[in-house]
């Protein structure tokens, strides 16, 4: 089934990959501004910076390495199925319906629809902004196990940041136009850690470790890389709990999403 | 003009009936304002009057953008997406076949639609936003029918700019390029990430003169009573003299635009 999946998956994204080069001036001007919408957003953040030595006692390399791996951890999970998001218009207009007679898993079919290869863009501005602040943070002694935790920081957090996607998508068969409450989780929750999280309300940090668990994308392992204290009073084990967290999102975004698609009733007419 | 006042009415009802994403959209401008409004709050804490604002301005300005978000286009979403499919499926050929000038009928619908957002989609996050943090709020009451004003030049604005985009898509075919570069600048330009008085030197002087900078930096100057008296009229001036060269310069790519118009079949 999953390798099923896989399958399919790869062949529907290659085909929408070949309909985007049709029109090959288009995208790469897609391509190019991708990288620029998002590297503008780190503009912002290095404007702040032009006016301040530092933003809730952050110095800019560790704000920059916060905004280098949620920024990759979102950019990975909305290249491979940021498309999820577009349910609900399916749902509106009826045309799930095809989805359901194919003989091919449906979740592949709806995380491969119109795969955007121009969001490579977005991956790659973070992973240019992640390599930066490597090279700038100079607080960091490093350990094997810190060095490690980085690229697992990137994978664990596309897959809660995927989770949130599904689950999002999950919802939209209910409310068929509510796809904007999925993005204030998820482009929300990645303009949130991208800062500190001394910045914020203790209520708002609590909500995103104990309610959804964005925390664990980068916060909770960034701030054991940086050797700073895990916020919201977190044990110090839990530095390491994210692969579990990111486990469970998945798990649960499983069960939202069957829940979703049982639940699905076609447009009258 | 009854036509136009129609298709302006339309405009509104149609966007009032989707009831749902316009509750999805207060909740996100909602959550948006919160993670904005504590970075300016960690900003304006080591900077007090960065960029000439006080921490109670800062904040109406991150609202203000929270809430002329959807009214002004700031991110598109808009009419573009519709005209621009209309382009592509050839549609358009029928529309300009109607008795009615193309870009009046997509001004109207757009202002109907803009005047929906402001009031469902830009009331509740402002009122959110006074609620939960200091937020500086207009002293003089005649400065909310000035904002207003504002506001509305700056959806004149927005429109201009959004009519030239989806138009581009007569000589481009597929417009996702040129509507995401329309996109960023509108996000960046208007303000609505920093206050373009906080942009650096020359970038700064250049944002503020760009035709983005009408909707956002000066509406929120306006509601911020750094624009008064003659300051005020340069302000609409400002705007209105970019409404008036954007809607020509959108004639004149009209006019270019339906000599090109080939009709699919038939």
């Amino acid at each position: 089934m999953a390798v099923e999946g896989l399958r399919a998956y790869g062949l529907i994204a290659v085909m929408w990959m070949r309909s985007t080069m049709t029109y090959r001036f288009s995208f790469a001007m897609t391509l190019l501004s991708n990288l620029t919408v998002n590297f503008f957003d780190f503009v912002v953040i290095m404007m702040m910076f032009g006016h301040v030595r530092g933003l809730g006692g952050f110095a800019f390399g560790e704000v920059a390495f916060l905004y280098g791996t949620t920024s990759t951890a979102f950019g990975l999970a909305d290249l491979v199925m940021g498309q999820v998001s577009r349910v609900g218009r399916r749902v509106r207009e009826g045309t799930f319906d095809t989805f359901l007679v194919r003989p091919v898993p449906v979740f592949a079919q709806v995380a491969a629809d119109r795969f955007a290869l121009r969001r490579l863009g977005r991956l790659m501005q973070g992973l240019l902004v992640l390599v930066w602040s490597l090279v700038v943070l100079e607080s960091v002694e490093w350990t094997v196990l810190k060095a490690v935790m980085v690229p697992l920081m990137v994978v664990t957090g596309a897959l809660i940041f995927g989770s949130v996607m599904t689950a999002g998508a999950a919802f939209q068969f209910w409310a068929q136009d509510g796809a904007e409450v999925a993005n204030s989780f998820t482009y929300g929750g990645n303009t949130l850690l991208q800062y500190p999280p001394s910045i914020f309300a203790g209520e708002l940090v609590r909500g995103v470790v104990y309610v959804v668990p964005l925390a664990f994308v980068n916060w909770v392992p960034a701030l054991y890389v940086l050797g700073r204290e895990a916020p919201a009073g977190l044990p110090s084990w839990a530095s390491f709990a994210s692969p579990l967290v990111a486990a469970v999102c998945v798990a649960l975004a499983g069960l939202a999403w069957r829940v979703g698609v049982r639940s699905y009733r076609s447009t009258g007419s | 003009m009854r036509l136009y006042w129609t298709v302006l009415t339309g405009g509104f009802r149609r966007h009032a009936t989707y009831r749902v994403a316009t509750a999805a959209g207060v909740f996100t401008n909602t959550v948006f304002g919160f993670i904005l409004a504590f970075t300016y709050m960690a900003l304006w804490d080591e900077r007090p009057r960065l960029g000439g604002y006080e921490l109670a301005e800062a904040l109406a300005f991150v609202w203000l953008g929270q809430a002329l978000l959807a009214a002004s286009s700031l991110m598109g979403g808009g009419f573009e997406d519709e005209l621009i499919e209309r382009i592509k499926s050839g549609d358009i050929a029928v529309d300009l076949y109607r008795p009615a000038d193309l870009q009046l009928w997509w001004f109207s619908a757009n202002l109907g639609r803009a005047a929906f957002q402001l009031l469902g989609r830009g009331v509740v996050p402002m009122a959110v936003g006074a609620l939960a943090f200091e937020m500086a709020l207009p002293e003089n009451p005649l400065t909310w029918p000035a904002f207003l004003l504002s506001v509305l030049l700056g959806v004149v604005v927005s429109f201009a700019v959004w009519y030239l985009v989806a138009l581009s898509v007569f000589w481009v075919l597929d417009g996702a390029g040129v509507v995401q570069v329309a996109w960023l600048s509108g996000v960046f330009f208007s303000g609505m990430l920093l206050p373009l008085t906080v942009f650096p030197g020359a970038l700064g002087e250049v944002a503020r003169m760009l035709p983005w900078a009408s909707m956002l930096q000066v509406p929120a100057d306006v509601f911020l009573e750094k624009r008064t008296g003659w300051g005020l009229v340069g302000a609409y001036g400002f705007q209105a003299g970019w409404a008036v060269v954007l809607l020509a310069a959108g004639r004149a790519l009209q006019a270019a635009a339906t000599r090109r118009v080939v009709v699919q079949g038939g």
